[in-house]
């Protein structure tokens, strides 16, 4: 009898071995006459514990890892096949705590399916909201996405349905979906976990935003850095279409939707929507000012919907199981879940999809297991680097838009990196500047030369104690001049990280506690 | 309301400019720019994967392809060049024999990567940036690469690795060097 056997092929499971250890789970298997079937699934998400291999055992997937090629004769040995016990065995996968206690919706198929199987993503309701979707009105499906309260998930937070509304409305004889997977910012991987292991998805959901607004063509601009996304999105455009999924009639209806995955360049700034849509013109990621919105001037000079791909990938939940049912999680004006990503110095660290409300305390603590160093916590960056740093007194905010702006935080896309009391926030500060001045498109004075004078200001502060009041006056002035000088985020949000170290710590510029709001 | 929209390009390309240009890359090179004009020449807003296919084929984007590019998309020079120095993942130079790249992002700072860092410019004789005399070996430094759970993490010669340790790293280039 053939025993079941998934391996994760999601590329944080590739880099630590997953496929030394398939290879060696084929080899033992082999020399042991044992039959089996290997399946290539996505990661479940638990990155301590990749790669982590699951065995079928009477229906049930049970887990062990995290496996080395080494331990797998032994697990052999031990009667795995069989769910027999072994130092790595973890029990039954869906009923560890990290994953039961989670709230998986948009996340709900990813690392149980082989990601390129259309028949397991079929089987685990794929494409129902598509179907749902070709028997309503464009109009429809604007509305469905409005009531079910969705707001993109890049970190802006503006509601998806507007955004839709408008291109729906707008008339020209060509409109666009775009999708910006340029996930740069460090401590997320969310994007690049839907791309590489459940990238139907974020088909169905472009799919879904053609119909409402009238667009036949799609985009999705990946990161150069992600090269096993591009690969897999790749050819499950080629699956898609070739099984009716996409092309010129979808599923028989008559209706057209086509798409073309670009590849990045390794611009930071490409991340922001106009840059993005420069940049998949041919040229080079430079910021457009706003007015006019993509959504009636956006790709080729067309009307044009840009989401990130958490946001078209909630979509398919919402025309399947209907808005009422994802908007029944969440709170206040913040609506449905988000899949948040625990990074950096964590000891559990991985994805964690919750409604919003939980707190940043509950995800690190009771999901992350604290720091990974054991080292007492002392900053949080929540969002991405160019939000702002928290201290350990802010993490009972609850994780909702509003309540963390209200604490001067972002959500962003929803990456928690943790620092413990080793950090030297100065020089975290300085590398927000540092990190700016590389990465600035030029367009703005603020942003191009403010962020190397930043870098230089923090630097003086650092080395002469004597002067940092005075310079600190001067930082802060500087980060007045970003905030409310440059046309995009780049240069607009870098003061965050900034500003909230300085306010937060300034024992590290060599300022005393009691002097640092003076300015 | 002025209302920006893609301007009309009325120029021609350029026959004899661009097999000027072509002739004076090695044909190796020259037929690399050739294979991915054909394939992107008519697709809308292609220059990007244009570049892509060339330095995916060559390692690098010849400096004397600009002209040819340029042409063939109805671009100036200064415009090609522009794109392809704008963008970190593109360049005109040979890459090394070996390319290490880590991860200089905050989630990789908060797990030891700038101590990495210098083990690795210990090991392989160059600074970030970098690359050796000889050729053999380049540092870079790239801003995530979407394995923030367990870092740090670093690519070396196109291959993942997370959860690196200065030891891991370390033996890791030695057995590059012994390849």
């Amino acid at each position: 009898m053939s025993v079941k056997i998934f391996v994760p092929r999601d590329s944080a499971a590739l880099a630590v071995g997953a496929d030394e250890v398939a290879e060696a789970i084929v080899q033992q298997a082999a020399s042991r006459g044992q039959a089996i079937e290997l399946v290539r699934n996505g990661s479940r998400g638990m990155f301590w514990l990749e790669p982590m291999v699951e065995v079928v055992v009477g229906g049930e997937r049970v887990a062990y890892g995290p496996v080395t090629p080494e331990d797998v004769a032994n697990l052999f040995d031990a009667g795995f096949l069989a769910g027999k016990p072994h130092a790595l065995a973890l029990g039954p996968t869906e009923a560890l705590p990290y994953l039961k206690n989670q709230e998986r919706l948009t996340f709900a198929r990813v690392g149980i399916t082989d990601p390129l199987s259309l028949e397991d993503y079929q089987a685990h309701e794929g494409f129902a909201g598509l179907r749902a979707a070709l028997s309503l009105s464009g109009a429809d499906i604007v509305q469905q996405v409005l009531d079910s309260g969705l707001r993109g998930r890049g970190g802006a937070g503006f509601p998806a349905g507007i955004k839709w509304k408008t291109v729906m409305q707008a008339s020209a004889d060509q409109k666009y979906i775009v999708v910006n997977a340029d996930e740069g910012d460090s401590g997320t991987f969310a994007d690049r976990m839907v791309m590489e292991d459940d990238p139907y998805m974020l088909i169905e959901g472009m799919a879904i935003a053609g119909l409402a607004v009238g667009a036949t063509r799609g985009y999705v601009y990946i990161r150069s850095e992600y090269p096993d996304a591009v690969s897999v999105m790749e050819e499950a455009v080629v699956r898609a279409t070739a099984a009716g999924f996409l092309g010129k009639n979808l599923l028989g209806s008559g209706k057209a939707f086509d798409i073309t995955i670009r590849k990045a360049a390794g611009s930071y700034v490409c991340g922001e929507e106009t840059a993005l849509l420069e940049s998949l013109e041919g040229k080079r990621g430079i910021v457009r000012a706003k007015p006019p919105l993509p959504a009636l001037v956006g790709l080729f000079g067309k009307p044009t919907v840009i989401n990130n791909v958490l946001t078209l990938a909630a979509v398919p939940y919402i025309l399947s199981r209907g808005p009422k049912a994802y908007a029944d999680f969440g709170m206040g004006r913040s609506r449905g879940t988000l899949p948040f990503q625990l990074a950096g110095n964590i000891r559990h660290g991985g994805l964690v999809e919750k409604a919003f409300g939980v707190t940043a305390r509950q995800l690190i603590e009771d999901f992350g297991g604290g720091t990974d160093s054991g080292r007492p916590l002392r900053a949080v960056q929540i969002g991405g680097p160019l939000c702002a740093y928290l201290p350990d007194a802010l993490l009972d905010t609850p994780m909702d838009y509003e309540a963390l702006a209200a604490k001067g935080g972002v959500l962003g896309h929803g990456g928690i990196v943790v620092f413990d009391d080793t950090v030297d926030m100065a020089e975290q500060a300085r590398y927000a500047m540092e990190f700016c001045a590389i990465e600035s498109c030029g367009k703005c004075t603020p942003c191009r030369i403010g962020s190397t004078r930043g870098m230089e200001v923090i630097e003086r502060m650092k080395a002469k104690p004597a002067e940092a009041a005075p310079q600190g006056v001067l930082l802060r002035d500087l980060c007045s001049t970003m905030l409310n000088g440059s046309l995009c985020a780049m240069g607009g949000m870098t003061p965050y990280p900034v500003l909230s170290a300085l306010d937060h710590f300034p024992e590290d510029f060599n300022l005393a506690a009691e002097t640092h709001k003076a300015a | 309301m002025i209302q920006p929209s893609v301007p009309e390009d009325n120029r021609r390309p350029d026959p004899v400019r661009r097999r000027n240009a072509l002739n004076s890359m090695t044909t190796r090179e020259a037929q690399a720019v050739e294979a991915a004009l054909t394939r992107f020449q008519d697709e809308q807003g292609a220059l990007l994967p244009l570049l892509h296919a060339v330095q995916d084929t060559l390692g690098y984007i010849p400096k004397n392809a600009t002209s040819t590019i340029a042409s063939a998309f109805n671009l100036s020079r200064a415009e090609v060049h522009g794109v392809i120095t704008y963008y970190h993942h593109f360049r005109q130079t040979e890459p090394a024999q070996h390319k290490l790249a880590i991860c200089q992002a905050e989630a990789c700072q908060a797990r030891g990567c700038r101590s990495l860092t210098e083990k690795a410019e210990a090991a392989v004789g160059c600074g970030l940036g970098q690359h050796t005399d000889d050729n053999r070996w380049e540092l870079e430094a790239v801003y995530c690469l979407g394995l923030c759970a367990s870092g740090p993490a670093v690519e070396l010669d196109g291959k993942l690795y997370a959860r690196i340790t200065p030891e891991r790293l370390e033996s890791l280039i030695r057995k590059k060097e012994l390849s």
